[in-house]
């Protein structure tokens, strides 16, 4: 990284690709730009219009939780055989969703990909906002939710402790650890913007909230020692995070013994789609917010069609999976899962199962072609497709999976009601009001990230080797 | 439901007066009036019988009765029922009544141990003698009387799901005119003035339409007033009737006599159209252990032909059934009478498969002289039925097989034609006085009566209907009377066999209910006469030698007076040859008029458990549907859920369509009891109605029908999701392993293909076999004839929640123990297959892994049970429970308000709330009580008592086919162990290695040697 020639910017020759960061910003032009979002920009008629679309979604989902708890999860469509429905399906569609901000923050900051200092914060929010939806779903899909925190190991008058052999009860500790990491990592990572913010808002109580979340950070060089070593700390710890989370996610299919579930490929495979999804909704933001904010600068074409490589190679490990599951399906001469291959097929889910692999195996191969990965239009539209693939992808494995199991006799049929699309469109709107008030109230690309890939930030480093 | 819930009906009142008056009623009637009617009333109030009887008491209010040792149980079912109807609602003012706590523990009382008593419920005339389990005086369980050769400990459906009648919140709760609430007693003054004048004239104007009975009470004082009024008439009807089997029988012999079956000592049966192993078919619960019993591969097999129309569960049973439409099984029944040596009068053409089995069918039966039978069914035409007895008789069959008795009916009237001359005589203007007791005739009447347009005419005076539900008729009569359940009055009546059983209450009518008996004794000018004493009375007379109170206590303690039951009867078929019925036209659709599997005629259509009980081959519930083959499906492009209209002479009825394998073609079958529009909560508006297409002339079966699509659709709701072993993807499962009885002898582990070894693992076993007790279940397949029993049973020992159509449909049916029915082969005439699966008792349970927080866990005596407490309701056991037996409570399904639900329920199980799974637990309640029993004994008796076969779970407990044991695995002796060691147990779905504790005997069927390579054709075919 050292160099001798201070401008113009350097960039090695073997990376003469769309920069990471458009040329003609210096530390000032950066920190401006991406605090006065915050601070300077007025409010517009059309966030305003946004926010409250959005914000009606978030309360369709309170509504109907509401309704949930009065009448109980009756109202869905789950039934028995069925026993887990859209819940499940939303719950696993999210978590992978909030696979790609730590994957992004933590993984690729120690690999030392430094392009992904312009897209990391907003994908930790992300990250977070995601989780947060999913983490509706487990308390909320269980018969008696005001009793859910049975799952956890308390001290209590019964006596009694979790059932720790229930992959259940691994989910509760690796969502709310990787939960808890993502946030921290999130915050810390957070800090010297927030100091950048109070130091640059005018209105005295806007200085206050800043600086009390700024933490007293003053820039000093022990400030940032201390800083550096934690943020790398954090990430050496989400890194096995970002696998272990879908790993224990997809044992709850694969430890049970339902055809179509107990298989072993379900934990890399799982953690694959997890990236796929989540680099989709990536993209699916990044294109939006950076032409309203005028981000170009700092979220290139670079950015996305590394994004689009990432989808390209996830999606090949999950359109792998798919194939063992049905090459297993009929080498295992197994009557149970050879029947759940042809069920796939031909049962009546059939048109959902050909659907899936159209969106998640088929239509992503266009990412093969350069034209695909830097249009943003069809990056856009082909993260939409990826990011209903991969839903779908979990409908088939839970939902095809239970409808005919063993017994022909208990066969069922699973059709979602007015509440489960109620909820799932519910919790979208509450990701999206999140983000929505996330843009606008935080710095949405890290400014003291983004200002380490300007020259300028690589001229100390020079001068340090040189002593 | 909300909608439904307004039919309520029933302004909010106090149950009825009592007959016996206490001062604090006479007191507040006397307030109740005023002037000139008030000293009219003291002194009618002084001159009547009930103030007299009252005046006479010193104590009133029941202190009288304590003086009797037997009454004593009176009373304290009368203070039972007091407490108990302090919660009732449809009170606006609780009963005056003091509520003392028990000075002296009554003798047998042990509060939270329940109390049996003997009694009968009545279907169609026959009785099921029963024991009801009583706790703290509220009946809660109805089992099999054990010692009665009728039942011998197994029930019928409609017996067990009698008792959620009794709790029925829908019941008539008060005596109404004009829907007017009024009381007893002015409905006894209103009907005094008729009455008497009635008597002036020999009773001209009085009739009395009754449905079967078999009550030699009732009949005799039903036959006392007929003989001091000889004008007035009894008329008998029912829609379910034997008329074509009594008219059959009159043909044959002359008179009208029962046929009996012993079909244990059977070898060969054939039945043309009779489903004689079902509930409503006379004596089946017998039937249902006789035939069982000679199904054991391993000792002498029976075999059983079944030529059949609309398929039952006995065709599914059988080793060969042939499916023909009704008409043409007359047809069958001739040359099957000519292959047995009966001289008749035709000889059909039958083509060439008919041909093949019939010769098969009668050749085996000719060898068989002695030790088969021929039983028709009660739809066929009565030459049918005087066919089989001349083919019964000329194969040596009588005395042996067969029995003739005195008829068990007490007046086996022509049903049709009883009610025929009532509608003329009402037309005619001749009826005065109509007493309707029970029954519910405006709605299943023959269609051609026009019922309901003659009762609504002005042409009767004045119509009085004693029901229990303020129904299609009771609208129609000025008065109704509510009538009181069978749990709550005295009465009597004959099993299959003749034997008379009292019917004795265990509750005071929980509305001030009257019985039929009390009826007739305001009719005969006896006011006063409780059922009680009526009953006495009669066999009192009866009794001959002995201490009567001796005898009288026996006969209610055994559930039935010994010596009753009828001897056999010398009749001879008279050699007349029965004439062949026109010939129905071959391309006419045949429509067939059958009882419901669940709610029989209607009169159950307002049950929850009947309604939501899975019918045996459908697993239809809360719909009756139109039913028809595969063939005329495919060739009239129908599938299911489609709307059709049938027609027939111009009447139309719609309902969806069913495609029934095995259903023969160009035949539709209706079923009866649906469509109603006045049953209550559960039943108004379920299904369609078949009545109006159902005439007298044609009560079972017509010719020319007509089948249209409307185009609509139609949800039925079916408890199975698949009906054939065979996948979609044409593998078979090896779901229910069956053989033939040849295969079987050279391969009796056949069954046992798929287990697995059980070191093959790597984990520890667990080993049960030090402990005390190690529950164990074994189910013989080849025993269960699918009667539906032990779901009713279970659901009302384990407290289980009806949930509804719009629940069951989407598949959250509660029943802890299903029969599954499966078919094989080709679908127009399948081989079919019963499979009860309650829980199967893991000892590697996949459920109890996954649980999160511990609910479902394992006990020592390899119980997997459920702690409900426990459970928040993840459903995650259910999705890894192979046999998916687990039931979650996705709302409130449970009815937590209503009171009378909670007087029924069984105090010994939790009432499951929602959000909660459940599941079998094999009674565990059962096992425990008999665990303390046994421990108690211990320690009493100073030596190690264990619990041993006489813990029976309830579906074991009720199973009439004797199909199902439960036992201690670690008892060497015990009878599952026995049943576990044969040859034919297997688990099912073995490779699993979750090592079932529940087990099944591989299910072997006995075919004819001779008609083998036609039942391997099927299968190929299949």
């Amino acid at each position: 990284m050292a160099t001798q020639t201070p401008i113009p910017v350097e960039v090695p020759k073997e990376d003469q690709r769309v920069p990471v960061i458009e040329p003609g910003h210096s530390f000032a032009t950066i920190g401006e730009k991406v605090s006065n979002i915050v601070l300077r920009r007025p409010v517009s008629l059309g966030w305003v219009f946004g926010f409250l679309v959005m914000f009606s979604g978030m309360n369709m989902l309170l509504f109907a939780l509401g309704y949930l708890f009065m009448k109980g999860t009756g109202i869905w469509g789950i039934t028995i055989p069925i026993g887990w429905g859209f819940a499940i399906i939303n719950f696993v569609w999210w978590i992978g969703i909030g696979h790609a901000g730590t994957l992004i923050s933590a993984i690729l900051a120690l690999l030392r990909q430094s392009w992904r200092n312009s897209i990391n914060r907003f994908a930790e929010a992300m990250t977070l906002f995601a989780v947060a939806c999913a983490g509706v779903f487990p308390l909320v899909h269980t018969g008696r939710p005001w009793l859910a925190y049975w799952m956890f190991p308390y001290p209590n008058s019964m006596n009694y402790w979790p059932q720790f052999r229930s992959p259940l009860i691994w989910d509760v500790f690796a969502v709310s650890t990787y939960g808890t990491i993502s946030l921290v990592f999130w915050f810390v990572g957070l800090i010297p913007d927030l100091a950048t913010l109070r130091d640059r808002a005018e209105n005295p109580i806007i200085q206050k909230v800043f600086g009390l979340l700024a933490m007293g950070w003053r820039g000093s060089a022990r400030h940032w020692h201390r800083y550096e070593t934690a943020y790398l700390l954090l990430a050496g710890l989400a890194t096995p995070l970002v696998l272990s989370v879908h790993t224990v996610v997809s044992f709850d299919f694969a430890v049970s013994i339902v055809p179509g579930w107990h298989t072993t490929i379900f934990p890399p495979y799982f953690v694959a789609g997890a990236i796929y999804s989540g680099f989709a909704m990536v993209v699916c933001l990044a294109i939006p917010i950076r032409a309203v904010y005028g981000m170009e600068d700092f979220i290139t074409a670079r950015h996305l069609e590394n994004s689009a490589k990432v989808m390209l190679a996830t999606g090949l490990i999950v359109g792998y999976g798919y194939f063992i599951e049905a090459f297993m399906g009929w080498y295992s001469g197994n009557t149970f899962d050879s029947f759940l291959l042809w069920n796939r097929l031909h049962g009546p889910y059939a048109p959902w199962y050909m659907s899936l692999l159209i969106s998640n195996i088929f239509i992503p191969q266009l990412f093969w072609l350069k034209y695909f990965r830097t249009s943003t239009f069809w990056l856009w539209i082909l993260s939409l497709v990826i990011l209903v693939g991969m839903w779908l992808e979990r409908f088939i494995i839970i939902v095809v999976s239970l409808h005919r199991d063993f017994l022909n006799s208990s066969w069922g049929m699973y059709y979602p009601t007015k509440w489960d699309w109620m909820t799932y469109i519910g919790t979208i709107g509450m990701f999206l009001t999140f983000m929505w008030l996330f843009v606008r109230v935080l710095p949405m690309v890290s400014i003291a990230e983004l200002r380490t890939l300007l020259p300028e930030a690589h001229v100390h480093e020079a001068e340090e080797v040189h002593k | 439901m909300d909608e439904n819930s307004k039919l309520k009906g029933g302004p909010d009142v106090c149950p009825g007066k009592r007959g016996q008056l206490d001062l604090a009623t006479v007191k507040a009637e006397i307030e109740e009036t005023s002037g000139p009617e008030y000293w009219r009333s003291l002194e009618e109030l002084a001159g009547s019988d009930e103030f007299r009887e009252m005046m006479h008491r010193e104590f009133p209010k029941g202190a009288s009765e304590w003086l009797e040792s037997f009454s004593r149980r009176g009373f304290l079912k009368t203070m039972g029922a007091s407490l108990a109807l302090a919660g009732l609602t449809g009170c606006t003012k609780l009963p005056d009544t003091v509520i003392v706590p028990y000075v002296k523990q009554p003798e047998n009382l042990i509060p939270g141990k329940p109390m049996y008593y003997a009694t009968a419920y009545t279907l169609g005339g026959y009785a099921s003698p029963i024991i009801v389990e009583s706790n703290m005086f509220r009946p809660t369980k109805v089992e099999g009387n054990p010692d009665h050769p009728a039942s011998l400990g197994g029930t019928d459906v409609y017996a067990q799901a009698s008792l959620l009648d009794l709790y029925d919140p829908d019941r008539a709760q008060t005596v109404t005119y004009m829907g007017d609430v009024r009381s007893w007693t002015a409905f006894t003054e209103a009907v005094r003035g008729p009455i008497s004048v009635q008597k002036g004239i020999a009773g001209a104007g009085v009739r009395i339409l009754t449905q079967s009975v078999s009550s030699p009470t009732l009949a005799g004082q039903i036959r006392d007033y007929l003989k001091a009024n000889p004008q007035a008439k009894w008329h008998v009807y029912e829609p379910i009737n034997r008329d074509n089997v009594n008219e059959g029988a009159k043909m044959a012999f002359g008179e009208v006599v029962e046929t009996r079956y012993d079909l244990s000592k059977a070898d060969v049966i054939v039945s043309l159209d009779a489903d004689f192993l079902y509930a409503g078919f006379p004596g089946n619960t017998r039937y249902i252990r006789d035939f069982a019993s000679r199904r054991n591969p391993d000792a002498e097999m029976n075999r059983l032909y079944v030529v059949e129309s609309t398929p039952s569960s006995t065709g599914m049973k059988a080793d060969h059934r042939l499916p023909v439409r009704a008409a043409n099984i007359e047809n069958l029944a001739h040359v099957l009478a000519a292959g047995c040596g009966v001289a008749s009068s035709a000889t059909p053409s039958l083509s060439d498969q008919e041909t093949y089995y019939v010769m098969a069918a009668s050749k085996d039966l000719q060898d068989h002289g002695g030790s088969s039978v021929v039983i028709v069914g009660d739809h066929q035409p009565p030459a049918l039925h005087a066919l089989a007895h001349q083919i019964n008789a000329k194969l040596g069959n009588i005395g042996k097989t067969v029995f003739y008795t005195e008829p068990v009916d007490a007046n086996p009237a022509n049903r049709n034609q009883s009610l025929h001359e009532l509608v003329e005589d009402i037309r005619g203007g001749k009826v005065d006085l109509l007493l309707i007791l029970g029954g519910n005739p405006v709605y299943d009447a023959p269609a051609e009566l026009e019922f309901a347009s003659a009762l609504k005419s002005n042409a009767v005076a004045l119509k009085v209907y004693l029901g229990t539900h303020n129904n299609e008729t009771a609208v129609l009569c000025q008065w109704h009377v509510p009538e009181a359940h069978y749990l709550e009055a005295w009465s009597d009546a004959r099993a299959y066999d003749g034997s008379a059983s009292i019917v004795q209450p265990l509750i005071d009518p929980l509305y001030g209910g009257k019985s039929a008996h009390e009826i007739i004794t305001i009719l005969a000018g006896q006011p006063g006469l409780t059922g009680h004493d009526l009953v006495q009375q009669y066999w009192q007379k009866q009794h001959t030698g002995g201490d009567f109170e001796t005898f009288w206590r026996k006969s209610l303690h055994d559930g039935w007076i010994a010596g009753t039951t009828y001897a056999p009867k010398n009749v001879s078929a008279k050699g007349i040859s029965p004439q062949r019925s026109q010939p129905a036209d071959a391309n006419a659709i045949e429509l067939n008029f059958r009882r419901d599997p669940s709610i029989y005629d209607g009169r159950f259509a307002n049950n929850g458990w009947l309604q939501e009980l899975p019918k045996p081959l459908t697993k239809l519930t809360w719909d009756n549907p139109v039913m028809i083959g595969p063939a005329m499906a495919s060739r009239l492009k129908l599938s299911f859920k489609d709307v059709v209209e049938v027609e027939l002479n111009g009447k139309k009825v719609k309902g969806p369509i069913w495609i029934q394998a095995g259903h023969p073609d160009n035949m539709v079958t209706l079923f009866l009891g649906y469509g109603r529009t006045r049953a209550g909560r559960a039943g108004t508006g379920t299904g369609h109605d078949a009545y109006p297409l159902r005439t007298s002339q044609a009560p079972w079966f017509a010719s020319g029908a007509k089948l249209t699509p409307t185009g609509e659709i139609y949800n039925l709701a079916s408890t199975q999701g698949y009906q054939t072993m065979e996948t979609p993807d044409g593998s078979d499962r090896p779901l229910v392993m069956e053989t033939d009885l040849e295969e079987y002898k050279k391969e009796p582990a056949f069954a046992k293909e798929g287990e697995v070894p059980k070191e093959l693992t790597l984990y520890p076993a667990v080993d049960y076999s030090k402990e005390m007790y190690a529950w164990g279940m074994a189910i013989d397949l080849n025993a269960c004839v699918g009667c539906n029993n032990c779901i009713v049973a279970c659901q009302s020992e384990n407290n289980i929640a009806v949930v509804g159509y719009e629940q069951t449909l989407k598949g959250r049916h509660m029943h802890w123990i299903r029969v599954d029915a499966y078919y094989q082969g080709d679908r127009n005439n399948p081989k079919g297959y019963f499979q009860p699966v309650p829980c199967m008792q893991c000892e590697n349970a996949p459920c109890e892994l996954v649980c999160p927080v511990g609910a479902t866990v394992h006990s020592s005596e390899g119980l997997n049970d459920m702690v409900y407490n426990r459970c928040i309701g993840t459903r995650y056991c259910s999705n890894n429970c192979p046999y998916k037996v687990r039931r979650f409570n996705f709302l409130l399904f449970q009815d937590w308000e209503t009171p009378q639900y909670k007087m029924m329920r069984n105090p010994d199980v939790t009432i499951r709330s929602r959000g909660v799974m459940e599941k079998c637990t094999y009674c565990v309640q059962r096992i425990n009580e008999h665990k303390i029993d046994a421990e108690t004994a211990s320690v009493r008796e100073g030596k190690d008592v264990r619990v041993g076969d006489e813990l029976k779970t309830a579906c074991q407990q009720s199973c009439p086919a004797n199909a199902i044991v439960f036992g201690n695995l670690n008892d060497a002796n015990s009878a599952v162990n026995k049943w576990k060691a044969q040859s034919r147990n297997y688990s099912l779905l073995a490779e699993l290695n979750t090592r079932p504790r529940t087990t099944y005997l591989a299910e072997v069927r006995n075919p004819n040697p001779e008609l083998k390579p036609e039942s391997q054709h099927e299968r190929s075919a299949g």
